[in-house]
């Protein structure tokens, strides 16, 4: 099964919700089990929380967009993050040790858990981040 | 999310209903933190949660250690499969009250 689909979502905490919407209605399309599909709808919304809380950090309100695209072939899924904030500093970006119990830092250690890569690209056009998620399934 | 408390006692047990994430913390902390400063035991029941993500997850951390702050206690009761599951994930079953 091949798909690719993408959406973009005004950069605002309130999104997120059509961040989640929008991920269950592709993982719909997608022959996986159901707590998988919670898993990576997590994942999603983890790394839109991120561009919010991070990149956008101060702003209060942006008419920028973030573009979300999830793409499944051959048992790969990717899914790409686009955004217009702060640029990243991927070696600045760690979550929190476990055993150091303290509101915050879990949402990066939740994508680590449940996809296999996260990578920052370069030079994509138009766009300041590219966060790229990938899982084979 | 909305929400209801009921008050028996020292016990104050919130009722949250919805989906828990970034856009509602604040009034989620609202709602739990004051009766945490109050000495009061707060029992978050979760029956009604869908979905918490880290932002969530962070609300019952800080309701946790407000409590031990303050010498009571924070309960977290009837928590949907699926939250459990993030709670896990969080390697917090072991930290949080859970029943």
């Amino acid at each position: 099964m091949t798909l690719s689909e993408s959406k973009d979502f005004v950069v605002h905490s309130s999104n997120l919700k059509e961040v989640r919407i929008f991920s269950r209605e592709v993982f719909e399309k997608i022959d996986l089990p159901q707590e998988q599909k919670d898993e990576l709808v997590l994942a999603i919304a983890e790394a839109a929380q991120n561009i919010v809380k991070h990149a956008y950090k101060g702003v209060e309100e942006t008419k920028d967009k973030m573009q979300i695209k999830i793409s499944f072939k051959d048992n790969q899924l990717e899914i790409g993050f686009f955004d217009k904030g702060k640029p990243v500093i991927p070696e600045n970006i760690q979550h929190r040790k476990l055993d150091d119990i303290k509101p915050g830092g879990l949402g990066t250690f939740f994508i680590k858990q449940i996809m296999d890569e996260a990578i920052f690209k370069k030079n994509q056009k138009g766009w300041v981040n590219h966060l790229v998620l990938t899982k084979t399934i | 999310m909305t929400y209801k408390i009921s008050e028996n006692g020292n016990i104050s047990t919130v009722f949250l209903d919805g989906e828990i994430d970034m856009d509602v913390t604040e009034k989620a902390k609202e709602i739990i933190l004051p009766l945490v400063e109050a000495g009061k035991e707060v029992h978050i029941n979760l029956k009604d949660v869908s979905y918490m993500d880290s932002s969530g997850i962070s609300v019952l951390i800080e309701s946790h250690q407000k409590a031990l702050e303050k010498g009571t206690k924070v309960i977290v009761k009837e928590i949907s499969k699926s939250v459990l599951k993030v709670i896990m994930m969080a390697k917090l079953e072991q930290i949080l009250n859970l029943e």
